[in-house]
C-alpha cells in the first residue's frame, strides 16, 4: 500500500505530456518586466532607477518587512522605466522594465555545472542567504523560503518534508528537475536539514513518477538523512497538509502550519534553488516553466530567465495554438487563468497550460442532487455543498462555525459535482467575506 | 478571446444524468427477474409509472412552474421504476397514475423539484397507495411465469403475510416454516410480492454494479441489512419458536429493495457517512419493529419515510471529523 492523506480526493487525467521532454534552456528576450511582487507578502522595494545599468544577478529590489523577498536582476542591460505592468491576470503590479544588453554577470556567481557538495555555511548563514536571494516557495505559493527555515522559538522541527509530489495534471517541471537536477536538489535538501538542525528528511513523489523515484533513491543512498517515498497518485497529494499527513501522518490543526507539528515542507525546485543560491551564489533568477497543451507544437520544460514575456515562451513552444480557449497560469486544478499573455514569467510560475476551446467551459448548473460526492472529496473533510449554500444565503457566521477558512481551495468539490455547481466559487467569495468580517471584528 | 473563470479549470465526467442511468441500469436485473415470473403484468406496471412519472414531471415543469423542461435528467425515470418495483403486478392502470400523481407531483414537485423534496418521492406514492387502494395493493400475484396474465394474475400471499398470519393464529415457527417459500426460492425471486423486490440475486447484483460506479457508498445498505440481522437474530435466538430466522427477513419482502435504492436515494439520506449509518440502522430497527409488532406484515416503506424525516437534522449536527481538529496544538 502507497502512502497517502486518508479521505479524499479526486482523479483527474494526468495528461503529464512532458514528462519525457528535457529541460530546454531558452534564450534571453530582448526585453524583461521584473515585476515587484512575486512572491507572497509586500512587495520589494526597486533599488535601481530609470537609465541605470545592471548586471545578471544583481540586487535590484529589496524585500521590506517581515514577509517579502528580494528581486534580482534576470539579464544585464539598462532599466528603461519603472511602471506598473499588468501581470497574468490583468492587474497592475509595481516593476522594473530592462532592455537587455550584453551578457554581463555580477562577480563571484558560480556558473560551472559541476556539483559542488561540501557545505561551507552555518545554519545561520544559510537562512541568510536565502533571503539575499531572493528563494520563494517554486511550487507556486512563494511563500518567502528563509521564513519557513526560522524556526520559532518554542517550536521544534524533526522532520524536513520535500514536496515532489507535482498532482497537478499537465505540470512536469519538478518531475524533469528531479530527474536531470537530482544530486543538486539532494544537496539542496542537505543545506536545508542544516539550516533547520534535522537529521531526517523525506521526500515525497506521486507514483506516477517512477523514474524520479528510483533516480532520486539510488542517488539519495550517499546522503545522510533523507529518504525517499513513493506516494499513490491522487490529487492533492502535494498540498502541504495532505503531503504531511501522508508521510509522517501528523494532521496539521486547523489554521496552524507544518512546524506546529514538528515539520518543515519544502518543494523540490525550491531545494534546487537553494542549492544554487547556497553553493553557487547565484540568486533565484530563472525557472523551470512547463508549457504544455494538447494542441501546443512544441510542448516543452523550458528554463527561462524571470520576467520574460509569455508571449515569447509560447512563441518559443511553437505558438498559441488557433484552437485555444484558455490559457492558464499553474495547473487546472488550482492554476489562475490567463487573460494577459504579455505578462512576464515570475518565480511562482510552474506552468502554461493551454486548453483546447473544446474544453475550456462551464458545466451547465443543475439543481443540488445532494450525492455528497463534494463531502467525500474534500480532503479537509469539510462540507462543500453546505458552505456554497450559506454562502448563498449571506450566513456567514454559520460558515466560520463549519470552518469555511480552513478550505485550501483545491477545487475537488467543483471539479467532481455531477451537477456542474460551482461551490469552489461560492466558497471562495463566502472564506474571502469571512476572513473580511473577521478583521472588522463583525463575526 | 482567451476565457478566463476561477479554477478548477476541468470538469469530471460525472453528471447527474449519467448517475440516475446507472441507478436504471443496476435495476434491470430485477427487472427481468420480475417479467420473468409474473410476465407482461411487470411490463404494464413498469411503463405505466415510468412515462406517468415523467408526464407529470413535465406538465409540472411546463405550465406550473414554467422551468426549463428538466425530466431529462433521470431522475422522475427512477422514480418511476421504483415505484412500480413497490408495486404488485396486478394492480390497474388508474391506480399506477394516482401512485405517479402523488409521487412527483405532491412528493417532490411541491416541494421545488429535484434536490428539494424531504421524502422519497416514490415510497410516498406508494403509502399513499397502499393506504388508499389496502386491497389492491396486498393482493400478490403469485409467479406463475412469463405466459401471466395481467389483471386476471392467480393471487397469494407474501412470506412476510403468511408469517404473520399464522403468528397472529397463534401458530409456532415450526408449523408456519412449511408454508414458506426457501431461502433458495427467496433468493431467486420465485414467490409472491412487489414485482421488483422479489428477487435477492438480482437486487445484488445491481448492488455490484452501483458500488462498482461509485454512484452510491456501502454505508447504508450495508448498516440497513446489518441491523435487521442483529435485531432480528435477537429476537430469533431468544424464541426461535415465535420469531423468523434473520436471513427469512433480509430475503422477505422490501428489504433488498429499500436498501440498496430507495434508502440511498440520494435527496432524502444523509451527507456524511457517520450520518448514513445512523439512519440506516433507524431504517432496520423500525422496520423490524414494524414486522414484528406492528399491524403491518411490511415495514420498509414506513421506516424509510420515518427515516427520512430525520435527514435534515442529521445533517445540521452530524459533520464530519474536519481535518486537523484532534490535534494537540504543539
Amino acid at each position: 500500500m502507497l502512502k497517502t492523506f486518508p479521505t479524499g480526493g479526486v482523479h483527474p487525467p494526468e495528461n503529464k505530456l512532458t514528462a519525457g521532454i528535457p529541460i530546454e534552456y531558452l534564450p534571453v528576450p530582448e526585453k524583461v518586466v521584473i515585476p515587484m511582487s512575486q512572491h507572497i507578502g509586500a512587495p520589494a522595494n526597486p533599488l535601481v532607477a530609470k537609465g541605470d545599468n545592471v548586471k545578471i544577478g544583481q540586487l535590484i529590489a529589496e524585500g521590506k518587512g517581515f514577509v517579502s523577498a528580494n528581486i534580482h536582476s534576470p539579464v544585464s542591460g539598462k532599466v528603461s522605466k519603472i511602471d506598473t505592468a499588468a501581470d497574468s491576470s490583468g492587474l497592475k503590479q509595481p516593476a522594473v522594465f530592462i532592455d537587455v544588453e550584453g551578457d554581463e554577470w555580477v562577480e563571484g556567481i558560480d556558473r560551472g555545472k559541476e556539483l559542488v557538495m561540501d557545505i561551507k555555511l552555518s545554519s545561520e548563514e544559510i537562512i541568510k542567504k536565502c533571503f539575499e536571494s531572493g528563494i520563494v516557495g517554486m511550487g507556486g505559493a512563494t511563500f518567502p523560503s528563509h521564513i519557513k527555515l526560522n524556526i520559532p522559538s518554542g517550536k521544534k522541527c524533526d522532520v524536513l518534508i520535500i514536496n515532489g509530489v507535482e498532482c497537478e495534471p499537465y505540470l512536469t517541471s519538478d518531475h524533469r528537475l528531479m530527474l536531470e537536477k537530482g544530486e543538486e536538489i539532494l544537496v539542496g535538501v542537505s543545506i536545508l536539514m542544516k539550516a533547520l538542525k534535522v537529521e531526517k528528511a523525506m521526500i515525497g513523489i506521486e507514483n506516477n513518477k517512477p523514474d524520479a523515484i528510483s533516480h532520486l533513491t539510488t542517488l539519495a543512498a550517499s546522503f545522510a538523512g533523507i529518504s525517499v517515498h513513493p506516494l499513490k497518485v491522487k490529487y492533492p497529494q502535494g498540498a502541504e497538509k495532505q503531503l504531511v499527513k501522508a508521510l509522517v501522518k501528523r494532521e496539521v490543526p486547523s489554521g496552524r502550519l507544518p512546524i506546529d507539528v514538528g515539520t518543515v515542507v519544502h518543494n523540490a525546485g525550491t531545494a534546487f534553488a537553494v542549492y544554487e543560491a547556497v553553493q553557487k551564489n547565484k540568486p533565484l533568477i530563472e525557472r523551470v516553466v512547463t508549457v504544455s497543451g494538447k494542441s501546443l507544437q512544441k510542448p516543452g520544460n523550458y528554463m527561462v530567465r524571470i520576467g520574460t514575456p509569455l508571449s515569447w515562451l509560447l512563441e518559443a513552444a511553437g505558438g498559441i495554438p488557433a484552437d485555444t480557449g484558455k490559457i492558464i497560469n499553474g495547473g487546472p486544478m488550482m492554476g489562475k487563468a490567463v487573460s494577459n499573455t504579455d505578462a512576464p514569467v515570475v518565480k511562482g510560475m510552474s506552468g502554461i497550460i493551454l486548453i483546447p476551446a473544446s474544453e475550456a467551459f462551464r458545466e451547465v448548473i443543475s439543481p443540488c442532487i445532494r450525492c455528497a460526492k463534494c463531502v467525500s472529496v474534500c480532503p479537509l473533510h469539510l462540507e462543500p455543498y453546505l458552505l456554497m449554500t450559506l454562502t448563498e444565503k449571506g450566513m456567514f457566521e454559520r460558515a466560520e462555525a463549519e470552518k469555511i477558512t480552513d478550505c485550501m481551495e483545491c477545487g475537488s468539490c467543483s471539479y467532481t459535482c455531477p451537477a456542474g455547481r460551482p461551490l469552489l466559487d461560492y466558497i471562495r467569495l463566502g472564506k474571502s467575506t469571512v476572513i473580511r468580517l473577521a478583521r472588522q471584528k463583525v463575526l | 478571446m482567451l476565457k478566463v473563470s476561477p479554477s478548477p479549470h476541468i470538469h469530471g465526467k460525472e453528471s447527474t444524468r449519467k448517475l440516475m442511468l446507472n441507478v436504471v441500469i443496476a435495476l434491470i436485473p430485477a427487472l427481468i427477474v420480475s417479467v420473468f415470473y409474473y410476465g407482461i403484468g411487470a411490463i404494464i406496471v413498469t411503463a405505466v409509472s415510468v412515462l406517468s412519472c415523467l408526464l407529470f414531471e413535465f406538465l409540472i415543469q411546463k405550465y406550473v412552474l414554467r422551468k426549463p423542461i428538466s425530466i431529462t435528467d433521470g431522475s422522475a425515470l427512477v422514480t418511476g421504476i421504483l415505484l412500480a418495483f413497490n408495486l404488485p403486478s396486478n394492480i390497474p392502470v388508474h391506480i399506477i397514475v394516482i401512485g405517479s400523481f402523488v409521487a412527483i407531483v405532491i412528493a417532490k414537485m411541491t416541494f421545488g423539484g429535484l434536490g428539494n423534496n424531504p421524502f422519497n418521492p416514490a415510497l410516498v406514492g406508494r403509502v399513499f397507495m397502499l393506504i388508499s387502494f389496502p386491497v389492491h395493493m396486498t393482493t400478490w400475484p403469485v409467479p406463475k411465469g412469463l405466459g401471466t396474465g395481467y389483471l386476471d394474475a392467480v393471487t397469494g400471499a407474501t412470506p412476510l403475510a403468511i408469517l404473520k398470519g399464522g403468528l397472529a393464529r397463534g401458530q409456532s415457527m415450526s408449523e408456519i416454516v412449511g408454508q414458506l417459500p426457501t431461502p433458495a426460492q427467496m433468493f431467486l425471486g420465485n414467490i409472491g410480492g412487489s414485482m421488483g423486490e422479489v428477487a435477492a440475486i438480482a437486487l445484488l447484483i445491481g448492488f455490484v454494479w452501483l458500488l462498482y460506479k461509485k454512484v452510491i457508498t456501502w454505508h447504508i445498505p450495508v448498516s440497513v441489512i446489518g441491523s435487521i440481522a442483529i435485531f432480528t437474530g435477537i429476537l430469533w435466538l431468544v424464541n426461535p419458536e415465535k420469531n423468523a430466522d434473520p436471513l427469512f427477513h433480509i430475503l422477505a419482502g422490501g428489504v433488498l429493495l429499500g436498501a440498496i435504492y430507495m434508502a440511498t436515494d440520494y435527496v432524502t439520506s444523509p451527507m456524511v457517512p457517520k450520518a448514513m449509518l445512523l439512519y440506516g440502522c433507524g431504517i432496520g430497527i423500525i422496520t423490524v419493529v414494524i414486522r414484528v409488532y406492528g399491524a403491518y406484515p411490511e415495514g420498509v416503506s414506513f421506516a424509510i419515510l420515518i427515516m427520512n424525516a430525520f435527514v435534515p437534522l442529521m445533517n445540521a449536527y452530524i459533520k464530519p471529523k474536519r481535518f486537523g481538529k484532534e490535534v494537540k496544538h504543539g
